[in-house]
């Protein structure tokens, strides 16, 4: 994490200088002046980055150059909104993308199983910028049944706007959210599949089928809890991939998140935000993985969660 | 005499792989009474284990049961349903693996899993079907069977797992059991108490056994009746005794002479010249007549089988002369 | 058959030919090639040359006849251009980042994976850490960090193209290159007073280019999406430079109007492209991995 937060550091710092988007290039010199000085930017690289660590452990990213608002408020009221777009197309695609793949693992050579996998192909060749388009084009302009673009109504919960818990707002959510989640779904059905087809070849499936069990039970019940543990690892990294693209998606559909924070960042050349944006999505990263190994040992007893 | 519980006539399973038509199981026939130990001996890739998936519907694509037909307790399983196949399965007729590791889920706990093979037949509450499985482990010799039900697979031993696997094969007393080498992945000394086991628990439940293997050794101490297997045909079949002092076919005096038990002492083992010929390209007539020291032209052309007291072979020059 | 089936290529080629839809999208690769290259001369008008621009054609449908006295298949945009026009150019340049991209992607990443995979101790320990690490980074994120750390241009677009990539030319050619060194006839190699570049050249490289090609055709297709996807955002190729990408974002404003056809045809040229080059390296994978041959 330190490591991480140095390269970003240095990097963001070499990006360009924000003075120039930020002054007007005719301020007088005193207005200049101060203007450095408020934001720290005439102290050595090293000390503006021990600076920056020491206040970032106090859980302070400075000031944004752009908003002049401190950047982890600034962040906090985006996230919700990037968040619940995420899980909302994370989980959208692993329920709907597991079932598909082990329908077309189950069976490989019907043509639905074939037509499911050409829908995973094209969830992983086509970019998700131009599904988005397409969404927009026909949901939005053509059948005029979605809106296209903001949060819609929001309700407040622990002084926060959530968009899922109104009718307005899921309306709203839906057709990023479909688009957001075409990745994770392609990802989902390719992996239920392969692992569904290499569990139906098992004995332990023959032996379940011997002892006359029905299909469905041994889908359900065998295949489901043996495939679950690739899933979930997937879905995890899922989870960090998706709030990656979310920045292209957020600014398909001008969802308020943070992928629409930080376009706006880089454009404008807003430091603190890059930097602090950067680092949190480092701290997700971890913390994913953090989660997954423990999941792991939830739902794979040969490494000695339980014992008997 | 009693019915026979099945009836096997002229069975035919073959695979159609991109290199052509496998004949894995190519006319086969035998019969087996209620509680009757039959031995099914052959080398692998001979369709042993295929004639067993045959037996109860299982033969997965590219195979497929050609012709014949497989009647349990006179009923013609062909003509079922894939529904009523599935009833079948495990209550009238089962089977065990050969390999405890593969055939148990090492995700769910051994209670589940019984749990499961005990409701795809019978609609019981969850206390119930506990008290079964605990009542079916212990019958199985597996101690403290109560608690042992929350522990996963691979907390058991590898013969323990095979209990486990003839539990559930077990749990609706079925009329026949196929058992597929089910002690071959075990240790030696487990492979002889798994073995005693079974048969007292065939015995106590009436349930006729099928035991597949391809160590003569082995199935002859269990075994009523032999069946001998090659390249997809039955060679040679009649009751242990008869066919181990008095082998009538070429590849059964074979594996006989190949047993250690046979062999004098420093004298090296006999084995079988030549292997296994290809089951894409068999010969019209007998499949062992390449490797057998007596082949002679005849055993070209089509060879019948040959019925003799309760015994039958099929071979043009039986070893003793023709009856 | 065309191809003798004793050479090892000949046999690749022959099994190719069998699937039906990988010989379709290699056509359609053919033909977008050659396309994009003869641009100048197929297209009914060169779309940068201001002078032959009229805004009294601007945003008309499909099928206008403009100014120019001749039909606009695909409608014109927002500054009377023929998206045809504009199409086969963006393709051109689409294809060229894609292309350079992918080849010096290719380079940087294959060296560094034999060289991880030959050296290996220290060395290896150093390059597929950062290769992992980065692996494990979303590449649209990488590059999008990338293009706001250089600043806006070609170069830049090709560099942070490149480090969005390498690391899965890294990771593969070290994968080949250290199961091919662990043979036996690499230590012989080894014995004889063949110099080491030799070994490297003559026995590594080779056995590694089959799972590379793979990776290439993917990555391509892969960075022109990327590509597609920055210049959409508004952080790819400079104004000067339209790509797909840039086309589509360009008709991105008039969609909600209606005027569909400035974002949508880009979109398919660019849809065919991406999707025809993945369908051939499928084919190509399948073939070549022998797990999956049946």
């Amino acid at each position: 994490m330190l490591v991480m937060s140095v390269i970003v550091f240095v990097g963001v710092y070499a990006i360009g200088n924000p003075l120039e988007v930020l002054i007007p290039p005719d301020a007088p010199q005193d207005v200049r002046d101060f203007i450095i000085a408020r934001f720290g930017l005439d102290q050595p690289l090293w000390r503006q980055y021990l600076t920056f660590l020491v206040n970032v452990l106090q859980g302070d990213f400075g000031y944004s150059f752009v908003y002049n608002i401190p950047v982890l408020d600034l962040i906090l009221s985006r996230l919700p909104a990037t968040l619940e777009l995420a899980s909302f197309a994370v989980l959208g695609g692993a329920f709907i993308g597991v079932p598909l793949g082990v329908y077309a693992g189950y069976r490989p050579n019907a043509s639905s199983s074939k037509a499911i996998m050409g829908l995973s192909i094209l969830g992983f060749s086509v970019p998700s910028f131009w599904v988005g388009l397409i969404l927009i084009l026909t949901f939005a302009v053509s059948l005029g049944w979605l809106p296209a673009s903001g949060r819609g109504d929001t309700v407040e919960i622990f002084g926060v706007g959530w968009s899922f818990l109104t009718l307005n707002g899921l309306s709203h959510m839906l057709l990023p959210g479909v688009n957001l989640s075409l990745f994770t779904l392609a990802m989902m059905i390719r992996l239920a599949r392969a692992g569904t087809r290499e569990i139906m070849l098992t004995d332990t499936v023959k032996f379940g089928r011997a002892a006359g069990l029905s299909e469905s039970t041994i889908l359900l019940r065998h295949v489901l809890k043996l495939i679950s543990i690739p899933i979930v690892t997937v879905f995890g990294l899922e989870l960090g991939t998706t709030l990656a693209f979310a920045v292209v998606t957020e600014t398909i559909f001008s969802w308020p998140g943070l992928g629409k924070l930080i376009i706006d960042s880089i454009t404008n050349l807003d430091r603190p935000v890059m930097v602090a944006y950067l680092i949190l999505v480092a701290l997700l990263f971890v913390t994913i993985n953090l989660v997954i190994d423990l999941t792991y040992r939830l739902l794979d007893p040969r490494l000695g969660g339980r014992s008997a | 005499m009693t019915e026979p519980i099945l009836e096997v006539t002229d069975l035919c399973t073959h695979f159609f792989t991109q290199d052509g038509v496998v004949k894995a199981v190519d006319g086969v026939s035998f019969s087996l009474k209620p509680g009757q130990i039959l031995g099914l001996v052959g080398e692998s890739g001979s369709g042993k284990t295929v004639t067993g998936f045959s037996l109860l519907g299982l033969v997965d694509p590219p195979g497929r049961i050609v012709s014949g037909s497989v009647k349990l307790a006179g009923e013609d399983m062909a003509k079922l349903s894939q529904k009523q196949l599935r009833q079948l399965r495990g209550r009238r007729i089962s089977m065990v693996f050969q390999d405890p590791m593969m055939t148990l889920n090492p995700v769910l706990t051994v209670g589940e899993q019984i749990d499961l093979a005990i409701r795809a037949h019978n609609k019981m509450n969850k206390t119930q079907a506990r008290e079964l499985a605990t009542a079916a482990l212990t019958r199985v010799g597996i101690p403290d069977a109560e608690t042992r039900l929350d522990s996963y697979p691979h907390e058991f031993s590898g013969g323990m797992r095979q209990r486990v696997a003839v539990a559930i094969a077990m749990i609706h007393s079925p009329d026949i059991i196929v058992a597929d080498e089910p002690t071959t992945a075990l240790d030696v000394s487990i492979q002889a108490q798994i073995l005693h086991e079974m048969r007292n628990l065939a015995r106590e439940s009436g349930t006729a056994l099928i035991w597949i293997s391809h160590d003569l050794a082995t199935v002859s101490s269990l075994a009523e009746r032999l069946m001998v297997m090659y390249a997809g045909k039955i060679v040679e079949e009649g009751p242990t005794a008869a066919v181990l002092r008095n082998p009538r076919h070429p590849y059964t005096q074979g594996l006989l002479n190949s047993l250690p038990a046979m062999a004098e002492p420093g004298h090296p083992l006999q084995q079988i010249s030549g292997s296994t010929p290809s089951l894409l390209a068999l010969p019209p007539g007998c499949p062992f007549a390449q490797r057998c020291p007596n082949a002679q032209s005849a055993c070209e052309e089509e060879v019948p089988l040959v019925q003799e007291g309760e015994s039958a072979y099929r071979c043009h020059f039986p070893i003793g002369g023709t009856a | 058959m065309i191809f003798a089936s004793h050479t090892p290529f000949g046999r690749f080629a022959r099994q190719f030919l069998e699937s039906k839809i990988a010989v379709g999208a290699f056509l359609v690769v053919v033909l977008i090639l050659i396309v994009a290259i003869l641009a100048p001369f197929i297209a009914p008008q060169d779309p940068y040359n201001q002078a032959t621009l009229s805004l009294l054609d601007a945003r008309r449908a499909p099928g206008h006849v403009g100014s120019g006295g001749y039909s606009h298949w695909l409608g014109t945009d927002a500054q009377g251009r023929d998206l045809f026009s504009a199409i086969l150019y963006g393709l051109r340049i689409s294809l060229k980042m894609g292309l350079l991209a992918g080849a010096i992607g290719l380079a940087i990443g294959a060296t560094l994976g034999i060289l991880a995979a030959y050296i290996g101790g220290r060395v290896e320990a150093v390059i597929m850490r950062i290769v992992d690490l980065q692996l494990s980074f979303p590449p649209i994120l990488l590059a999008l960090v990338l293009v706001a750390l250089l600043g806006q241009g070609e170069t830049q677009l090709i560099a942070a193209l490149i480090a969005a990539q390498y690391a899965y030319f890294a990771r593969t050619a070290f994968g080949a290159a250290s199961a091919e060194r662990s043979k036996d006839y690499i230590e012989a190699a080894n014995a004889t007073p063949l110099s080491q570049v030799r070994i490297v050249f003559r026995h590594l490289l080779p056995n590694c280019m089959p799972p590379l090609i793979v990776v290439a055709t993917v990555q391509v297709a892969n960075s022109i999406a990327l590509e597609a996807t920055l210049s959409f955002l508004g952080l790819g190729l400079p104004v000067t430079e339209p790509s797909l990408g840039m086309l589509i974002s360009n008709g991105f404003p008039y969609m909600m109007s209606g005027r569909y056809w400035i974002s949508v045809y880009p979109g398919f040229a660019l849809i065919i492209l991406i999707v025809s080059i993945n369908l051939v390296g499928d084919q190509v994978r399948d073939q070549l991995n022998p797990r999956l041959r049946r």
